[in-house]
């Protein structure tokens, strides 16, 4: 019911479960619901019992809704925190067919076969059922909330922003740190969980500075905002503190507003050189039968619902505490009208003073009644039972300090006896200094001070001067006497969200399960959303106390990161699809496109994998068109996602002679070498062509794949092993366009497009330099994959686009034309030629028989470990060709090798299949392989098995070289 | 985590790439103990180590770095050419 408009917006109209209600520009659906009378808002998730609203914050256990539908429908959004807007559509979870009469009820009923540990005893036998029965019934059962399933289109960012002080919480404690530390000339980031900037301010009755409190907080806000060094920053929850002064942030953009195509959220990288955590405290309920009935609320949130937005939880309230806090909120419910029914104080000793209302000291609320809504509390004074009238029961245990960002690093909270809770240890977080209600300081005054202190610290350790002002404000001390669990028979509820009792708990200890952390995971208390924060000090004060041990001795449980629940969208924002694999494109992209190509991904690079023509129904048909193009007339193939490293300097040569097992300080000026790479232990690492342009200027390739790898070893190389030398180098990947032209009539086509006329004199096989291409200063290169007398040709990247398509039309009136991966794939297959295919993580250079490369002359990377014994052993796997010779002419990648006639079986096994094509010049398929002892095995028949296609191909072991093995087509 | 790139100053840890131990290269005729230990063999501390991070997403320089990995705390961190020119002096 709404008592007073004061502060209150322009009328809104939302949806709850279909039913339209009016709420005020800033309500919360919480406040709004409670404005509108409406108590059930819930069903528990264990035992769907009637649930209401229990807090005024992110805190709260039972209010979850589900926000919009469809796609974009959110769950477990906390009613206290969505605020409302015109049109806004929310919905109850855990309960079917509705709200009201909720099936799953029937759970309550046999809750005495449902406590803790219920699952572990009851689902364990028979064995078979856990997989087929038992857990997808619970899982249809189980679970907060249902995601559609489908494709969130909604956006979501993230951002990093940099401050000398972070404040969390814009309670009196973060606003005067904030504003110490500003008006000092720091750079400033007040982070602020709710929509406004005040915290408690913004919910009590008092002066603060001579004025309502809520009036100072805004000036201070008004202050801060006007300062070009403070960044203001609501809706924003600080959800973890992480190593180097680093914290995580979720800001909720836009879930107050109609969906607008702007993010949703933004997930921000705080990184702070200080940080005032201001971050206020949490009331703690008291654990009785039946108290969690709609209507029962938090004390200190009623207050809030009053205060702040002008609404009575109830029209006859009962207050129920056991500490001097919950007096307020009796005395602000009877200053706005509303029937204060009775206060009642566990504590003898209360001093409540001349009061208006029945006054029960000593007294204990210890049971209610009323199904969907609170009807009557029970209480027990020293004079018996007497049940009063009431809808709505306030109460308070007292107040938790928010401690949790000081434990993300391992810290641990130190109990403090005089209030009954935890507080931060000092230090916990490096550079992190704990001020105010979350340090234990429970006054307004005290929260002020302790702000403004840790923020003069923090500017006098950064060097500059601060000046306090202080303002006059409320004092009053704390007192608490501990109250965790009221004595009584019937289920006494810890935690709401998963439907924790005091049974529960007790039972966990009966049962051994006496460590905070057991007691926890076998209860499930501390679990979902709230993770705790209404019930964890209770909890384990009842464990404390089954257990005979004191609440330090018992401990609490870990907090961990987040604070309150992050969207994993909003964690990986800006890393889905593009974001997450960006496209690397050619030059040649738009004109492979243009002719049809199906592209496909190396690495993050989109290459053309076969130029389809008309009347080819198959990519088989068209790649060996493309095959036959090299072998017969002239192909063009864009190869310029090869990694193309340019290298200068004095050193060059011996940097070269470092990182290849083969020489290349003896390279001629205006030649080509093929060089291997190995890894430090031994193992091949890449493989690719190094040219001499010039004296101390090389140009390296490496394959797609491992551009990125080769580039890091060459620093780490230069930098780590070998500052001492004159040698630089830079990726040129980018810079370059590269087009392989192979094929017999390759040198006819390029004499087309060459400034200077070349023969086999002028260039021969293995020759590079400059060339004029088109009058484009270029670089040609005479290098084979194929095995075909062929060149690469390349210009800068600005001419790829314009060289391409001159070279795929001259190659076509040649009776070529371009050809892409696949063809590219069987034409190296077919000689024999490694890809990381073969040379995949595990393979020496022994092993695809290039242990002559390693030269003898001198050191170099892997060359120790490379000639261990086991590694050059003769009977090691080693690379073979293979060649089916039975019936079945197939042969697949990844199949093993066995010998004819064995089992086959691991025992058994000699070998595997990594590469396969059919290859035009065979006439069949053909592979690659490695055999132990492969080579010395040439001609034997031997049998492929692929248990994953069922297919078994007897084959011949053979060369890895099917065309030419002279080798004399690519001198041609 | 943050790291104090010495050329580029404070940077996260996500611009940088984790190598490993930062070890001295053995000679080439060190023996296979050397070899073995300088390949294989790590120690793993609960306390101060010393490894090898490259700022990949920055200057490409490759850093030695001196951390706790208790705590988490980075205690200084140098360019890899002057820590090696120091190491095998």
């Amino acid at each position: 019911m709404r008592v007073s408009e004061q502060g209150s917006g322009d009328t809104v109209r939302f949806r709850f479960d279909g039913v339209g209600y009016s709420g005020r520009m800033g309500d919360t659906v919480a406040s709004a619901l409670l404005a509108s009378g409406v108590k059930l808002v819930a069903r528990s998730f264990k035992y769907h019992r009637p649930r209401g609203i229990l807090t005024a914050g992110s805190e709260e256990p039972n209010a979850l809704i589900t926000v919009g539908k469809g796609a974009q429908a959110e769950p477990n959004v906390r009613a206290t925190v969505q605020e409302v807007y015109d049109g806004l559509e929310v919905f109850s979870q855990s309960a079917w067919p509705s709200l009201k009469f909720d099936a799953m009820a029937v759970n309550d009923l046999a809750a005495p076969f449902l406590g803790a540990g219920f699952y572990y005893k009851t689902f364990m036998w028979p064995k078979a059922f856990w997989e087929k029965l038992y857990e997808p019934v619970i899982r249809r059962a189980a679970g907060l909330g249902r995601l559609s399933g489908r494709h969130n289109p909604d956006t979501y960012d993230k951002a990093f922003a940099f401050c000398d002080l972070l404040v969390v919480g814009s309670g009196p404690s973060g606003l005067m740190a904030a504003r110490v530390a500003a008006d000092a000339g720091l750079d400033v980031i007040l982070c602020e969980e709710d929509s406004r900037m005040g915290g408690r301010l913004l919910v009590e009755r008092e002066d603060v500075g001579g004025v309502p409190a809520a009036q100072w907080a805004e000036r201070q806000v008004e202050a801060l905002a006007a300062m070009p060094n403070v960044r203001l920053m609501t809706r924003t929850t600080v959800t973890g503190a992480y190593d180097g002064g680093v914290f995580g942030a979720l800001e909720r953009v836009t879930h107050h507003v109609p969906r607008s195509g702007a993010p949703l959220e933004c997930f921000w990288r705080i990184t702070a050189a200080r940080t005032v955590l201001a971050a206020g405290a949490l009331e703690r309920p008291i654990a009785f039968e039946n108290n969690d009935r709609p209507g029962i609320m938090m004390a200190g949130a009623v207050r809030a619902y009053l205060n702040r937005w002008g609404v009575a939880a109830g029209q006859r309230v009962v207050v129920f505490g056991n500490n001097d806090d919950a007096h307020r909120t009796a005395r602000d419910l009877h200053g706005a009208g509303v029937e204060v029914a009775a206060l009642i104080d566990a504590r003898a000793d209360a001093e409540v003073g001349d009061v208006p209302y029945p006054v029960h000291l000593g007294a204990q609320v210890c049971g209610s009644t009323g199904r969907g809504g609170l009807t009557s509390v029970r209480v027990r004074t020293g004079a018996g039972e007497v049940n009063i009238k009431a809808d709505c029961l306030a109460m308070s245990g007292g107040w938790n300090p928010t401690v949790h960002l000081t434990c993300h690093m391992n810290g641990r909270p130190a109990w403090r006896e005089d209030i009954a809770a935890f507080v931060p240890t000092p230090d916990a977080i490096p550079s992190l200094e704990a001020a105010g209600a979350c340090n234990g300081a429970f006054s307004t005054a005290a929260c002020l001070a302790e702000g403004a202190e840790a923020a003069s610290r923090v500017v006098e350790a950064l060097g500059g001067a601060a000046s306090v002002e202080m303002p006059e404000a409320e004092d009053a001390a704390y007192r608490i006497a501990p109250l965790w669990a009221v004595a009584g028979k019937g289920r006494a509820w810890l935690d709401f969200q998963n439907d924790v009792s005091v049974k529960d708990v007790k039972q966990a200890a009966v049962e051994n399960f006496r460590s905070v952390e057991h007691m926890k995971r076998y209860t499930t208390q501390g679990m979902a959303t709230d993770q705790g924060k209404n019930s964890n000090v209770g909890a384990l004060a009842v464990l404390a106390d089954a257990t005979g041990r004191g609440i330090p001795e018992t401990g609490v449980t870990t907090f961990r990161p987040p604070y309150s629940p992050v969207a994993i969208a909003a964690l990986g924002a800006g890393a889905q699809g593009k974001g997450f694999a960006p496209e690397r494109l050619t030059t040649s992209h738009k004109q492979s496109e243009e002719m049809g190509a199906p592209m496909i991904e190396a690495g993050l690079w989109y290459r053309p994998s076969y130029f389809p023509r008309d009347g080819e129904t198959t990519w088989r048909q068209s790649c060996d068109r493309e095959v036959g193009y090299v072998r017969k007339a002239v192909g063009v193939c864009d190869v310029s996602t090869l990694g193309k490293i340019d290298i200068q300097g004095p050193d060059a040569a011996k940097l070269l002679d470092f990182v290849y097992t083969g020489m290349f300080s003896t390279l001629k000026e205006g030649r080509v070498r093929y060089g291997l790479m190995l890894r430090e232990d031994g193992t091949v690492m890449d493989d690719g062509t190094c040219a001499r342009m010039g004296a101390e200027h090389y140009v390296m390739t490496t394959t797609t794949a491992a551009a990125g790898d080769v580039m890091r070893h060459l620093e780490f190389v230069c930098q780590m092993l070998h500052p001492e030398w004159d040698v630089t180098f830079t990726s040129v990947t980018e810079q370059w366009a590269q087009f392989a032209v192979a094929g017999p009539k390759s040198r006819e086509l390029l004499n087309g497009v060459l400034g200077e006329a070349i023969d086999n004199e002028s260039w021969p096989f293995m020759a590079c330099g400059e060339a004029t291409v088109l009058g484009v200063a270029g670089r040609l290169f005479r290098i084979s994959f194929s095995g075909e007398h062929a060149y690469e040709v390349a210009v800068p990247a600005r001419y790829g686009a314009a060289l391409f398509a001159e070279l795929v039309k001259r190659a076509e009136a040649m009776g070529g034309g371009a050809y892409g991966m696949e063809a590219l794939n069987v034409l190296r297959i077919e000689k024999g030629h490694i890809t990381h295919s073969e040379i995949h993580g595990r393979v020496m250079a022994f092993d695809v028989g290039m242990e002559r490369m390693v030269s003898d002359k001198k050191d170099c990377v892997g060359k120790v470990l490379a000639a261990r014994e086991g590694l050059v052993d003769p009977m090691r796997e080693r690379m073979v060709g293979l060649r089916p010779v039975g019936a079945v002419k197939s042969l697949s990648a990844g199949a093993h090798i066995f010998d004819a006639g064995a089992a086959h079986v691991h025992e058994n096994d000699q070998g595997y299949v990594t590469s396969v094509c059919f290859s035009p010049d065979v006439g069949t398929m053909i592979g690659l392989g490695f055999v132990k002892n492969g080579p010395a095995r040439m001609g034997e028949r031997m049998v492929v098995r692929d248990h994953v296609r069922d297919l078994t191909v007897e084959v011949e072991i053979c060369s890895p070289v099917f065309v030419d093995p002279e080798g004399g087509r690519v001198r041609g | 985590m943050r790291i104090e790139c010495p050329l580029c100053g404070g940077r996260d840890r996500r611009e940088f790439y984790y190598k490993g131990a930062a070890l001295v290269r053995p000679d080439v005729d060190a023996g296979a103990q050397a070899w073995d230990g300088y390949v294989h063999l790590r120690e793993n501390p609960a306390g101060a180590t010393l490894d090898l991070w490259q700022h990949e997403a920055g200057c490409g320089a490759w850093l030695v770095v001196s951390r706790d990995t208790v705590t988490h705390e980075v205690y200084g961190v140098q360019l890899a050419a002057a820590y090696s020119v120091g190491a095998r002096a």
